[in-house]
């Protein structure tokens, strides 16, 4: 991937303003930052589609400036012609747009299948919980509109929802991945669906389970046992190891 | 050895006292030691404390020494009896002896207290469940012999386990904790529960554009039962009947 020498080449130039003197790609630049390993690369034929770019229009000032910038289609006159605090304000404007797009983009054939090359890596990261066995997350949204809430993780295999690890990827907004990629990628890639395990952990005294703690474990996997007699019953295989 | 962090404000007052460090405190203030509350000398000096650790650690005589700072004049007595053990074995022995009796201090009442303050500061991390909203967690061993499983850490909350989130904690040995110290800690601090019980029992489901995702579908939802709690009154009669197996699903 073109994006790793990114990082050591331009990890200086973090604030992104003197983009214009590199050859290099607005997007690629974006990419290659600390913290937005998250990301996927959207084409730049989808991004300039106008079709893809319904309802965005009103979330960002001078719109066909920022998607100009965001290509490197805007003239290197009309840039430097810009105070330091218009480009700021055209960078901020560039990466917010990029994420919603970006959200768009995810869900698409073409995202689903990048996704998929970075989720096969982990780059999103592994689960946390010792009986999840290193399983690699899935990026979520809990909102569709930027600014409520950070970007949370989810496990396919406890089906759970965590904080991302590092801090500078949970303060990523979770609109720049959507509520539904998730769930998509999952219907998209049925055989990425990771077996789930049954084994969970009842704490312990010098080897006697404590009794209220494991009566309501017993509880839970009595649940368990119904749920997957019920899908066997309709021919579905419950997926449990 | 280089790898001291500064005067941590416990161990402040011993460094200052003398020349030499304390290896107790020395050792708990390590870098990626933070999990290990200070166990007393007087409880390392009972020998009823040490019951069967001998067996456990190599050279535990020296090791013991070493723990509690008496190094200078065991190596008096010990020129003429046996040959020299290099310092970094001795080290390491007294690494083991400490952790052995870490896991048994810390089910003891004062022990108890010393970690619930830990606990309380967050210093064992806190869970990295969403819905757990930062619940702290406690250390836990799955074994309790040396050498097998590294630590990890329990939530209250979700009652499942996790690993460590920086690296520097995952090769800590779980059995300086032990398998019960999670259980002894909720029994002993029965608040704990409570709390626990107030907290939000929200989960999380799988949507696309709103819309859940069929129970038949591949990844429908499979793993439910692990964050459910019975509630109605039909489900609180199951658990009575779970109190001692699982009934048999008709």
């Amino acid at each position: 991937m073109a994006d790793v020498e990114m990082v050591e080449a331009h990890s200086d130039t973090a604030d992104g303003s003197g983009s214009s003197e590199y050859v290099e790609f607005w997007i690629d630049l974006f990419l290659g930052r600390k913290g937005h390993e998250y990301f996927c690369d959207v084409d730049t034929d989808y991004i300039t589609d106008r079709f893809n770019l319904i309802n965005l229009q009103k979330t960002v000032n001078k719109f066909t400036q920022v998607i100009q910038y965001m290509v490197d289609d805007l003239d290197d006159n009309s840039l430097e012609q810009m105070s330091s605090a218009r480009l700021e304000q055209l960078e901020h404007d560039a990466c917010k747009l990029y994420g919603l797009i970006h959200a768009r983009y995810v869900i698409t054939i073409k995202g689903l299948q990048k996704m998929l090359q970075k989720y096969k890596e982990a780059d999103f990261g592994r689960c946390p919980r010792v009986y999840c066995n290193f399983q690699p997350l899935l990026p979520v949204g809990l909102h569709d509109a930027p600014g409520q809430d950070c970007v949370k993780l989810y496990c396919a295999c406890c089906e759970d929802l965590y904080i991302p690890k590092s801090s500078r990827h949970s303060s990523i907004d979770g609109a720049y991945f959507g509520t539904s990629f998730a769930g998509m990628f999952l219907q998209a890639f049925p055989e990425m669906v990771p077996k789930h395990p049954v084994k969970r952990y009842v704490p312990k005294i010098f080897g006697f389970e404590l009794h209220k703690q494991a009566q309501v474990a017993r509880w839970q996997e009595l649940q368990r046992v119904k749920l997957e007699q019920k899908l066997n019953a309709k021919g579905v295989n419950g997926g449990y190891k | 050895m280089s790898e001291y962090i500064g005067d941590n404000s416990r161990t402040g007052s011993s460094d200052e006292s003398g020349p030499f460090d304390e290896w107790i405190p020395s050792f708990c203030a390590r870098f990626g030691h933070e999990y290990f509350c200070q166990v007393p000398t007087e409880f390392i000096e009972d020998d009823f404390n040490m019951t069967g650790l001998a067996q456990e650690v190599p050279h535990y005589r020296k090791a013991l020494d070493l723990v509690l700072d008496l190094e200078a004049m065991s190596d008096e007595e010990g020129q003429d009896s046996e040959e020299p053990v290099s310092r970094s074995i001795v080290e390491h022995a007294a690494e083991q002896l400490f952790g052995l009796v870490h896991a048994r201090y810390i089910l003891t009442k004062p022990g108890l207290q010393a970690m619930a303050e830990k606990f309380d500061h967050k210093e064992f991390g806190t869970c990295p469940r969403y819905y757990c909203a930062g619940m702290q967690m406690l250390p836990c061993g799955l074994t309790d012999s040396l050498g097998k499983l590294t630590v990890r850490l329990y939530c209250p909350s979700c009652q499942d386990l996790y690993l460590p989130q920086s690296s520097r904690h995952l090769c800590l040995e779980g059995a300086f904790w032990g398998t019960s110290f999670p259980g002894v800690f909720l029994k002993h601090f029965k608040e704990l529960e409570d709390y626990v019980d107030r907290k939000t029992k929200e989960t999380y489901q799988l949507r696309v554009f709103g819309f859940c995702i069929s129970d038949e579908a591949p990844s429908g939802s499979r793993m439910r039962w692990l964050r459910q709690y019975p509630k109605t009154e039909e489900e609180l009669a199951e658990l009575e009947a779970c109190e001692f197996q699982i009934p048999e699903v008709q």
